[in-house]
Protein backbone atom coordinates (compact mmCIF):
# COMPACT_ATOMS: atom_id res chain seq x y z
CA UNK A 1 0.00 0.00 0.00
CA UNK A 2 1.57 3.23 -1.13
CA UNK A 3 1.38 6.57 0.59
CA UNK A 4 -0.93 7.82 -2.17
CA UNK A 5 -3.52 5.18 -1.38
CA UNK A 6 -3.33 6.02 2.33
CA UNK A 7 -3.77 9.75 1.72
CA UNK A 8 -6.66 9.09 -0.65
CA UNK A 9 -8.29 6.79 1.89
CA UNK A 10 -8.09 9.39 4.65
CA UNK A 11 -9.48 12.15 2.43
CA UNK A 12 -12.26 9.94 1.08
CA UNK A 13 -13.25 8.89 4.59
CA UNK A 14 -13.32 12.52 5.76
CA UNK A 15 -15.39 13.58 2.74
CA UNK A 16 -17.93 10.76 3.01
CA UNK A 17 -18.25 11.03 6.80
CA UNK A 18 -18.71 14.82 6.63
CA UNK A 19 -21.28 14.47 3.83
CA UNK A 20 -23.22 11.89 5.84
CA UNK A 21 -23.10 14.07 8.97
CA UNK A 22 -24.29 17.02 6.90
CA UNK A 23 -27.44 15.06 6.15
CA UNK A 24 -27.89 13.67 9.65
CA UNK A 25 -27.41 16.76 11.79
CA UNK A 26 -30.55 18.73 12.64
CA UNK A 27 -28.83 22.10 12.91
CA UNK A 28 -28.47 23.91 9.58
CA UNK A 29 -25.31 25.72 10.75
CA UNK A 30 -23.66 22.37 11.50
CA UNK A 31 -24.72 21.16 8.04
CA UNK A 32 -22.98 24.15 6.47
CA UNK A 33 -19.80 23.55 8.47
CA UNK A 34 -19.74 19.88 7.43
CA UNK A 35 -20.17 20.92 3.80
CA UNK A 36 -17.09 23.16 4.20
CA UNK A 37 -15.19 20.09 5.44
CA UNK A 38 -16.29 18.11 2.36
CA UNK A 39 -15.22 20.92 0.03
CA UNK A 40 -11.85 21.33 1.72
CA UNK A 41 -11.05 17.63 1.49
CA UNK A 42 -12.05 17.69 -2.18
CA UNK A 43 -9.71 20.65 -2.69
CA UNK A 44 -6.82 18.59 -1.30
CA UNK A 45 -7.79 15.79 -3.69
CA UNK A 46 -7.70 18.30 -6.56
CA UNK A 47 -4.14 19.20 -5.56
CA UNK A 48 -3.20 15.55 -5.93
CA UNK A 49 -4.94 15.31 -9.31
CA UNK A 50 -2.67 18.01 -10.82
CA UNK A 51 -5.27 20.77 -10.59
CA UNK A 52 -3.66 23.25 -8.15
CA UNK A 53 -5.50 26.31 -9.49
CA UNK A 54 -8.90 24.66 -9.27
CA UNK A 55 -8.06 23.54 -5.74
CA UNK A 56 -7.39 27.13 -4.70
CA UNK A 57 -10.56 28.35 -6.44
CA UNK A 58 -12.48 25.61 -4.66
CA UNK A 59 -11.25 26.89 -1.29
CA UNK A 60 -11.76 30.57 -2.10
CA UNK A 61 -15.08 30.43 -3.97
CA UNK A 62 -16.83 27.35 -2.62
CA UNK A 63 -15.58 26.95 0.93
CA UNK A 64 -15.19 30.70 1.23
CA UNK A 65 -17.71 32.80 -0.62
CA UNK A 66 -20.59 30.41 -1.25
CA UNK A 67 -20.59 28.89 2.23
CA UNK A 68 -20.35 32.33 3.86
CA UNK A 69 -23.44 33.27 1.85
CA UNK A 70 -25.19 30.13 3.12
CA UNK A 71 -24.25 30.82 6.74
CA UNK A 72 -25.27 34.44 6.35
CA UNK A 73 -28.73 33.50 5.13
CA UNK A 74 -29.14 30.78 7.79
CA UNK A 75 -28.32 33.25 10.54
CA UNK A 76 -30.33 36.05 8.93
CA UNK A 77 -33.43 33.89 8.90
CA UNK A 78 -32.69 32.33 12.27
CA UNK A 79 -33.30 29.09 10.44
CA UNK A 80 -30.74 26.94 12.21
CA UNK A 81 -33.40 25.40 14.46
CA UNK A 82 -36.17 25.20 11.90
CA UNK A 83 -37.33 21.70 11.14
CA UNK A 84 -36.93 19.79 14.37
CA UNK A 85 -39.30 17.27 12.82
CA UNK A 86 -37.43 17.65 9.60
CA UNK A 87 -37.21 14.15 8.19
CA UNK A 88 -40.42 12.41 7.24
CA UNK A 89 -40.12 8.79 8.35
CA UNK A 90 -41.47 7.04 5.27
CA UNK A 91 -39.29 9.16 2.99
CA UNK A 92 -36.07 7.67 4.31
CA UNK A 93 -36.31 4.05 3.07
CA UNK A 94 -37.66 5.24 -0.28
CA UNK A 95 -34.86 7.77 -0.62
CA UNK A 96 -32.23 5.17 0.21
CA UNK A 97 -33.68 2.73 -2.34
CA UNK A 98 -33.68 5.45 -5.01
CA UNK A 99 -30.16 6.56 -4.09
CA UNK A 100 -28.82 3.00 -4.25
CA UNK A 101 -30.51 2.69 -7.64
CA UNK A 102 -28.69 5.84 -8.79
CA UNK A 103 -25.38 4.49 -7.51
CA UNK A 104 -25.87 1.06 -9.12
CA UNK A 105 -26.96 2.57 -12.42
CA UNK A 106 -23.94 4.89 -12.49
CA UNK A 107 -21.61 2.06 -11.57
CA UNK A 108 -23.14 -0.22 -14.23
CA UNK A 109 -22.77 2.42 -16.93
CA UNK A 110 -19.18 3.14 -15.95
CA UNK A 111 -18.19 -0.51 -15.71
CA UNK A 112 -19.76 -1.55 -19.01
CA UNK A 113 -18.36 1.40 -20.97
CA UNK A 114 -14.59 1.44 -20.69
CA UNK A 115 -14.52 4.61 -22.79
CA UNK A 116 -11.80 6.27 -20.76
CA UNK A 117 -8.47 4.55 -20.85
CA UNK A 118 -6.05 6.22 -18.48
CA UNK A 119 -3.20 7.66 -20.53
CA UNK A 120 0.07 6.11 -19.51
CA UNK A 121 2.61 8.89 -19.20
CA UNK A 122 5.84 9.69 -17.47
CA UNK A 123 5.28 12.07 -14.57
CA UNK A 124 6.88 15.08 -16.27
CA UNK A 125 4.41 14.97 -19.18
CA UNK A 126 1.30 15.22 -16.99
CA UNK A 127 -0.55 18.47 -17.76
CA UNK A 128 -0.58 20.64 -14.65
CA UNK A 129 -3.62 22.88 -14.30
CA UNK A 130 -1.66 25.90 -13.15
CA UNK A 131 -3.11 29.41 -13.22
CA UNK A 132 -1.09 30.09 -16.38
CA UNK A 133 -2.39 27.02 -18.24
CA UNK A 134 -5.99 27.65 -17.15
CA UNK A 135 -5.72 31.30 -18.17
CA UNK A 136 -4.24 30.47 -21.57
CA UNK A 137 -7.09 28.08 -22.29
CA UNK A 138 -9.75 30.34 -20.81
CA UNK A 139 -8.77 33.37 -22.88
CA UNK A 140 -8.23 31.52 -26.16
CA UNK A 141 -10.45 28.52 -26.74
CA UNK A 142 -13.07 29.29 -24.12
CA UNK A 143 -13.28 33.06 -24.56
CA UNK A 144 -16.95 33.16 -25.56
CA UNK A 145 -18.22 30.97 -22.67
CA UNK A 146 -16.07 33.05 -20.33
CA UNK A 147 -17.70 36.29 -21.50
CA UNK A 148 -21.12 34.63 -21.34
CA UNK A 149 -20.56 33.71 -17.68
CA UNK A 150 -19.76 37.34 -16.90
CA UNK A 151 -23.21 38.28 -18.22
CA UNK A 152 -24.70 35.39 -16.24
CA UNK A 153 -23.12 36.72 -13.03
CA UNK A 154 -24.46 40.21 -13.76
CA UNK A 155 -27.97 38.82 -14.34
CA UNK A 156 -27.77 36.75 -11.15
CA UNK A 157 -26.66 39.79 -9.16
CA UNK A 158 -29.52 41.93 -10.48
CA UNK A 159 -31.93 39.05 -9.91
CA UNK A 160 -30.86 38.61 -6.30
CA UNK A 161 -31.25 42.33 -5.62
CA UNK A 162 -34.68 42.47 -7.26
CA UNK A 163 -35.92 39.35 -5.45
CA UNK A 164 -34.93 40.47 -1.97
CA UNK A 165 -36.09 44.08 -2.37
CA UNK A 166 -38.82 45.12 0.03
CA UNK A 167 -42.16 45.28 -1.77
CA UNK A 168 -43.58 48.75 -1.88
CA UNK A 169 -47.23 49.01 -0.98
CA UNK A 170 -48.94 49.28 -4.35
CA UNK A 171 -51.73 51.80 -4.36
CA UNK B 1 0.29 11.89 -7.72
CA UNK B 2 2.41 9.60 -9.88
CA UNK B 3 0.91 7.96 -12.92
CA UNK B 4 0.93 4.45 -11.49
CA UNK B 5 -0.68 5.66 -8.29
CA UNK B 6 -3.38 7.38 -10.31
CA UNK B 7 -4.05 4.29 -12.42
CA UNK B 8 -4.42 2.24 -9.25
CA UNK B 9 -6.73 4.78 -7.63
CA UNK B 10 -8.84 5.60 -10.69
CA UNK B 11 -11.79 3.25 -9.89
CA UNK B 12 -11.76 4.30 -6.24
CA UNK B 13 -11.82 8.00 -7.17
CA UNK B 14 -14.80 7.44 -9.47
CA UNK B 15 -16.44 5.47 -6.68
CA UNK B 16 -15.91 8.40 -4.30
CA UNK B 17 -17.67 10.66 -6.83
CA UNK B 18 -20.57 8.25 -7.00
CA UNK B 19 -20.91 7.99 -3.23
CA UNK B 20 -20.80 11.76 -2.72
CA UNK B 21 -23.35 12.29 -5.49
CA UNK B 22 -25.60 9.64 -3.95
CA UNK B 23 -25.39 11.29 -0.54
CA UNK B 24 -26.46 14.53 -2.21
CA UNK B 25 -29.43 12.75 -3.80
CA UNK B 26 -30.43 11.31 -0.41
CA UNK B 27 -30.20 14.79 1.11
CA UNK B 28 -32.51 16.28 -1.50
CA UNK B 29 -35.01 13.45 -1.06
CA UNK B 30 -35.00 13.20 2.74
CA UNK B 31 -34.47 16.67 4.19
CA UNK B 32 -37.34 19.18 4.22
CA UNK B 33 -35.31 22.27 5.12
CA UNK B 34 -34.89 24.27 1.90
CA UNK B 35 -31.40 25.47 2.84
CA UNK B 36 -30.16 21.93 3.56
CA UNK B 37 -31.68 20.73 0.27
CA UNK B 38 -29.76 23.52 -1.42
CA UNK B 39 -26.54 22.43 0.28
CA UNK B 40 -27.16 18.88 -0.93
CA UNK B 41 -27.39 20.21 -4.48
CA UNK B 42 -24.00 21.87 -3.91
CA UNK B 43 -22.66 18.51 -2.74
CA UNK B 44 -23.83 16.92 -5.99
CA UNK B 45 -22.17 19.71 -8.00
CA UNK B 46 -18.95 19.07 -6.08
CA UNK B 47 -19.09 15.35 -6.86
CA UNK B 48 -19.54 16.18 -10.55
CA UNK B 49 -16.58 18.59 -10.33
CA UNK B 50 -14.44 15.84 -8.85
CA UNK B 51 -15.41 13.57 -11.76
CA UNK B 52 -14.43 16.32 -14.23
CA UNK B 53 -11.02 16.71 -12.59
CA UNK B 54 -10.43 12.95 -12.51
CA UNK B 55 -11.26 12.52 -16.18
CA UNK B 56 -9.21 15.57 -17.12
CA UNK B 57 -6.28 13.93 -15.36
CA UNK B 58 -7.00 10.56 -16.98
CA UNK B 59 -7.11 12.05 -20.49
CA UNK B 60 -4.21 14.40 -19.71
CA UNK B 61 -6.17 17.42 -20.97
CA UNK B 62 -6.97 20.70 -19.26
CA UNK B 63 -10.48 21.15 -20.66
CA UNK B 64 -12.06 19.27 -17.75
CA UNK B 65 -10.59 21.79 -15.34
CA UNK B 66 -11.98 24.67 -17.41
CA UNK B 67 -15.41 23.09 -17.13
CA UNK B 68 -15.04 22.86 -13.36
CA UNK B 69 -14.25 26.57 -13.39
CA UNK B 70 -17.48 27.28 -15.27
CA UNK B 71 -19.47 24.99 -12.96
CA UNK B 72 -18.18 27.00 -10.00
CA UNK B 73 -19.20 30.30 -11.62
CA UNK B 74 -22.68 28.99 -12.40
CA UNK B 75 -22.95 27.58 -8.86
CA UNK B 76 -22.10 30.98 -7.41
CA UNK B 77 -24.78 32.66 -9.52
CA UNK B 78 -27.27 29.94 -8.66
CA UNK B 79 -26.60 30.24 -4.94
CA UNK B 80 -27.11 34.01 -5.03
CA UNK B 81 -30.49 33.72 -6.78
CA UNK B 82 -31.58 30.63 -4.85
CA UNK B 83 -30.85 32.14 -1.45
CA UNK B 84 -32.66 35.31 -2.51
CA UNK B 85 -35.67 33.14 -3.35
CA UNK B 86 -35.43 31.39 0.04
CA UNK B 87 -35.30 34.75 1.85
CA UNK B 88 -38.37 35.92 -0.09
CA UNK B 89 -40.26 32.70 0.66
CA UNK B 90 -39.34 32.99 4.34
CA UNK B 91 -40.72 36.54 4.42
CA UNK B 92 -44.10 35.49 3.05
CA UNK B 93 -44.47 32.04 4.68
CA UNK B 94 -42.38 32.44 7.88
CA UNK B 95 -41.02 28.98 7.11
CA UNK B 96 -38.51 27.35 4.81
CA UNK B 97 -39.95 23.88 5.08
CA UNK B 98 -40.52 22.84 1.48
CA UNK B 99 -43.71 20.99 2.44
CA UNK B 100 -45.31 24.28 3.47
CA UNK B 101 -44.71 25.76 0.03
CA UNK B 102 -47.74 24.16 -1.56
CA UNK B 103 -49.66 26.98 -3.20
CA UNK B 104 -48.89 28.90 -6.36
CA UNK B 105 -50.24 32.17 -4.94
CA UNK B 106 -48.24 33.31 -1.93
Amino acid sequence: MTVEVIIFGILALIAIAAAALMLLTRNAVHSAIFLVVVMSSLAVLFLGLSAPFIAMVQIAVYAGAIMVLFLFVIMLLGAERIGARDMVSWHIPMAIVLAVAVLLLGGYVLLTNPAVAVVDLPTEQIVQGSAEAIGQSLFSGYLFPFEATSILLLVAMVGAVVLTRKEKKSS
Amino acid sequence: MSNQGFVDLFPLLIGLCGVLFTLGVIGVLVRRNAIVIFMSVELMLNAANLAFIIFARALNQIDGQIFVFFVMVVAAAEVAVGLALIVTIFRTKQSINVDSINSLKG
